[in-house]
């Protein structure tokens, strides 16, 4: 499927752009974060910092 | 389940865990179909193809409110009904409800300079969600600066809902002022403007997005909840060390 934008394509490209990137930094800064914390849970838990109720903290279900 | 079960971090994690794949899942298929739809959409007879940029701005600009409105309830549970897991809610939306922000000015700008013949304009609609923009920036940095979560979320929920002010200025802002932005044209008294070959792909643009915020707010809630059991661990460990 070939598209024709006009004489604006670089405007349009440039907004789905910054949207894909904008997304790609939200996706990725949720992962990140979820991985870094679960990482210095499981340190602490290493080191025999556990929770009160001695559940595992990065346990999900 | 009632939002009350759902107090229980440990609870609501065990749902996150349970919701996240299906919702990622819905949202990557509804954004796949909502951009083979804008790509089809024929041209504006006005606007020409620039009219594309409408299906990534308007569901950005929807959910720029949409958030701040979702912050102002869960401010609600903080002050109000103290819900352990509001002041988690606002906090992890913020950088969701600020990127939207930001989608929105920009995607925006990039449609004003060739419709308007500008990128900006110090009207009440753009300046009103430049404010919006930089409240969201001003809540990230309160919780960032105050040490004591608790007060940070007393705090950030009373800017929040003062904040709110702002969404019906944001919203009337073209109705009550002269402004090059133009009147809204799909959620207005007597039906939308827009024709259907624009409506739909933009609808199904609106509800993709919206799933991606809460798929990404889940996410962003479940790290923050892992945030405070660090945290409290940390906490742990000092006063061992210090007995």
């Amino acid at each position: 499927m070939t598209m024709s934008l006009g004489p604006y394509a670089s405007f349009i490209v440039t907004s789905y752009a910054a949207a894909a990137l904008v997304v790609a930094i939200l996706i990725g800064w949720v992962m990140l974060d979820y991985r870094s914390q679960t990482q210095r849970l499981r340190e602490l838990e290493e080191r025999g910092i556990t929770r009160r109720s001695g559940r595992s903290a990065t346990e999900l279900r | 389940m009632t939002l009350i079960d759902l107090a229980n971090p440990t609870r609501f994690l065990a749902l996150t865990a349970r919701l996240l794949p299906w919702l990622a899942a819905a949202t990557v298929i509804l954004l796949a179909i909502g951009l083979y739809q804008s790509a089809s959409a024929p041209d504006d007879y006005q606007q020409g193809a620039t009219v594309k940029i409408m299906f990534i701005h308007v569901p950005n600009a929807w959910l720029a409110m949409f958030v701040w409105g979702v912050m102002s309830i869960a401010s609600l549970g903080t002050l109000v009904w103290r819900h352990p897991l509001a002041d988690v809610a606002a906090k992890a939306a913020a950088p969701i409800g600020a990127a939207f922000t930001f989608l929105a000015l920009l995607t925006g700008s990039l449609w004003g300079r060739p419709m308007w013949g500008t990128y900006w304009e110090w009207d009440a609609r753009l300046t009103s969600v430049l404010i919006l923009f930089l409240m969201y920036l001003g809540l990230m940095a309160l919780w960032r600066a105050v040490d004591d979560p608790s007060r940070a979320a007393r705090a950030a929920a009373v800017l929040t809902l003062v904040g709110a002010i702002n969404l019906p200025i944001i919203k009337f802002s073209v109705d009550w002022w002269n402004t090059l932005h133009q009147p809204a044209s799909v959620m207005r008294m007597g039906g939308s403007a827009l024709d259907k070959s624009f409506l739909i792909p933009l609808l199904v643009m609106a509800i993709a997005f919206t799933l991606l915020f809460v798929t990404l707010h889940l996410a962003a809630m479940r790290n923050e909840i892992l945030r405070r059991r660090v945290r409290s661990l940390q906490m742990m460990q000092a006063s061992q060390k210090a007995a």
